[in-house]
């Protein structure tokens, strides 16, 4: 048993056998599965791309990347122009996010420019820059120059609404797209597709020489340096490749969602990301592809099961509180133990 | 000294542009002041000891309103109920603090986000306490506490009976002279009390332990060298720190008079930590004067920043982004300009 916990490690024990509890309750309250497991393939597609975002920042040696909402405030901006410009299906969502992608590779350079002037801190001041830049853009959704009656209320009131609806533009491009049914569960093919391709892109990124750079960059500066590798540019376009995954994954999060949501949304936005790659097996060291899998899979189906459970059993919004608790819970684990031991 | 510069001229600024009379501004901020300042001096000892900045007051916070639930539950009110949930918090206090000293220490040098996050997690564990466990395993008196299903608190607890019981504990109204009514008025006692722990703070710094934290706080090794239990020191910062922070909630909702159960307490170390860096402290140097300054030129901007915006910009919801954005931006500014001084620091060193 004590080997079992050491080799999954005990943070995935607990919450996997909390898992399988809350699997063999739902069966027992008769909750369909096959609708669970479709859900859980939603979520999972939806979140992943936030958390593949994750894997550059941990790689290039800045921790935990909690600057999250800055390439979401930029994936936001895209959808918004393409709605704007009253773009749908596919060429709305190819347009959002080159634009998005264009904007958060000039962010995430300045972003990661100021990072190299403050090492050692960049969690602490990465999350409060994150909430700085989502307050400020409150005020710019606010005077934004948007004119389409999409965006903007439909009378009184300023500037844009808290939530967009995607329903005439980019709802569920990806979703639908090449869907089919195994028994009754909907695999979304398209929305994985996708999310298979940016992480293919990110394990070939990481196994080609600027890839290793990085990677030695991160977990080992002196000895990147000895060998003639630039440590600040390397942690720069991890920081890039981070804010651009983020940009990428609020778009196809919300094509999910079929909404946009504004103003104080993307705030805790890094919170279930870095979460869901701890409870993968990352640590602030080391992170791989796999762990994102392994974390959202583990994290989404957690929240996913524990919905319609809780309501039966408990009352109130317990979901969100299990999902306060494990994800943060998850964070602190992972800041207490000592480098670069396995969380 | 150029931060609190910058924020008393847009105050300044600000001000005239609400057209708000100045009885009404001294006023209000005579109020915020009273139910705040023990809240941003909680702060002062975490800073001191090395810690950073201390967003774990939530916990504090949460012991206050613990007590506060238990007093309610009682329908305990008066002075006899704040003094009673002063005293009932005090433990609670303490054992959050020790348990948030104990995992601070094992996150040296990541403490602030640890802190931070500490809090997020603490919410949830509120969260399920008081929505799940009240009224099934912790038996609850008085059903006005729960919601209608009788399981959870209420998202609101009414405290009308301790309201204004530190503000007007002396009954000045009872004399009937001018000065005396007038004086009625103002929270004459909470200023008192929070003068007295501004006064005990300034002894305390100069006991043994108090210079211990400065140690501490100055350079780790040099302390643990001379003979100084570190981590001890730091857990005991903690702990005053949460206490503080407990009493200081319970005095900002006896002025407020109502409780948001699963509210009040979230932006109560955001608020705190923002007021004492706008004072122009930092995440190494904090006094109680920056503490005061900082409580005064914040809160104002907090009174003035809806009306500026809706006079400035014909909208009065910029003022209150704006109010959110001086918030966050204010503690992103003081970490980002503290770390890059730690990084100079650290380049001027290898390059000798």
């Amino acid at each position: 048993m004590k080997e079992l916990i050491n080799k999954v490690g005990f943070p995935r024990f607990i919450i996997s056998v909390f898992l399988i509890c809350l699997i063999m309750l739902a069966i027992y309250l008769k909750i369909p599965l096959s609708g669970l497991i479709s859900d859980i393939l939603v979520r999972f597609g939806m979140n992943a791309i936030l958390v593949l975002a994750m894997i550059p920042g941990i790689q290039s040696g800045i921790g935990l990347n909690f600057n999250i909402p800055l390439g979401i405030i930029f994936g936001l901006i895209g959808a918004l122009i393409s709605i704007e410009f009253q773009l749908s299906g596919f060429t709305g969502l190819f347009v959002s996010i080159i634009i998005a992608v264009s904007l958060a590779i000039i962010a995430g350079y300045f972003y990661g420019k100021m990072l190299n002037k403050i090492k050692g801190d960049e969690m602490t001041v990465g999350n409060y820059v994150g909430y700085s830049i989502v307050s400020v853009m409150c005020i710019f959704w606010l005077v934004a120059p948007f004119t389409s009656p999409e965006l903007i209320w439909a009378y009184g009131g300023n500037g844009l609404r808290v939530t967009v609806s995607l329903e005439s533009s980019i709802a569920h491009v990806l979703n639908d797209f090449w869907h089919f049914y195994i028994g009754s569960v909907r695999i979304p093919t398209g929305l994985l597709l996708f999310f298979g391709f940016c992480a293919f892109i990110i394990w070939i990124y990481s196994r080609s020489s600027k890839g290793l750079s990085m990677i030695v960059a991160g977990s080992n500066p002196q000895f990147a340096i000895s060998n003639g590798i630039n440590v600040d540019k390397q942690r720069i376009k991890g920081t890039i490749i981070s804010t651009v995954l983020a940009a990428i994954g609020i778009i196809i999060y919300s094509q999910a969602f079929g909404f946009l949501q504004l103003y104080n949304a993307p705030l805790y936005s890094a919170m279930p990301a870095a979460a869901a790659i701890l409870i993968g097996g990352a640590t602030l060291k080391k992170a791989t592809i796999i762990h994102v899998l392994v974390g959202t899979v583990l994290f989404q189906s957690l929240l996913v099961v524990a919905l319609p459970v809780v309501n039966i059993v408990a009352e109130g919004s317990m979901s969100e509180v299990i999902r306060t608790i494990v994800s943060n819970g998850i964070i602190l684990y992972a800041l207490t133990r000592k480098e670069g031991e396995l969380a | 000294m150029i931060v609190p510069i910058v924020f008393l001229v847009i105050c300044i600024v600000g001000s005239f542009f609400t057209g708000l009379p100045g009885g009404f501004l001294v006023n209000e901020m005579i109020v915020r002041l009273s139910r705040n300042l023990i809240l941003v001096l909680s702060l002062l000892l975490p800073v001191i000891t090395g810690l950073g900045l201390n967003f774990a007051i939530t916990l504090g916070a949460m012991a206050g309103q613990i007590a506060l639930i238990i007093i309610t539950n009682f329908t305990i009110g008066g002075t006899n109920g704040l003094l009673l949930s002063l005293l009932l918090s005090t433990p609670f206090a303490i054992i959050f603090g020790f348990i948030v000293g104990k995992i601070l220490n094992k996150a040296t040098g990541k403490e602030m986000i640890t802190s931070m996050v500490l809090g997020f997690f603490a919410n949830g564990i509120y969260q399920l306490v008081f929505l799940l466990m009240a009224g099934t395993v912790f038996p609850i008196r008085n059903e006005s506490l729960l919601l209608p299903s009788g399981v959870g608190i209420k998202n609101t607890v009414d405290l009308a009976g301790i309201k204004y019981s530190l503000d007007h504990l002396i009954p000045f109204d009872k004399i009937d002279l001018p000065f005396f009514q007038w004086l009625s008025e103002y929270p004459v006692c909470t200023f008192l009390f929070t003068l007295l722990i501004f006064i005990l703070m300034g002894y305390f710094l100069k006991t043994k332990l108090g210079q211990d934290m400065r140690a501490v706080g100055q350079n780790v090794e040099v302390a643990a060298v001379s003979g100084i239990n570190v981590e001890k020191t730091r857990v005991i910062s903690v702990v005053i720190s949460t206490v503080l922070a407990a009493w200081g909630q319970i005095i900002f909702l006896q002025n407020i008079g109502t409780m948001n159960t699963y509210g009040s307490h979230v932006q109560v170390g955001l608020f705190a930590v923002a007021s004492l860096l706008v004072g122009g402290a930092t995440v190494e140097k904090a006094s109680w004067k920056e503490a005061l300054i900082g409580t005064f030129l914040f809160h104002f901007l907090f009174v003035i920043s809806p009306l500026a915006g809706q006079n400035l910009f014909g909208n009065a919801q910029i003022g209150e982004y704006f109010r959110v954005f001086i918030a966050y931006g204010v503690i992103g500014l003081a970490l980002v300009l503290h770390a890059w001084e730690k990084d100079k620091a650290k380049i001027t060193i290898s390059d000798i």
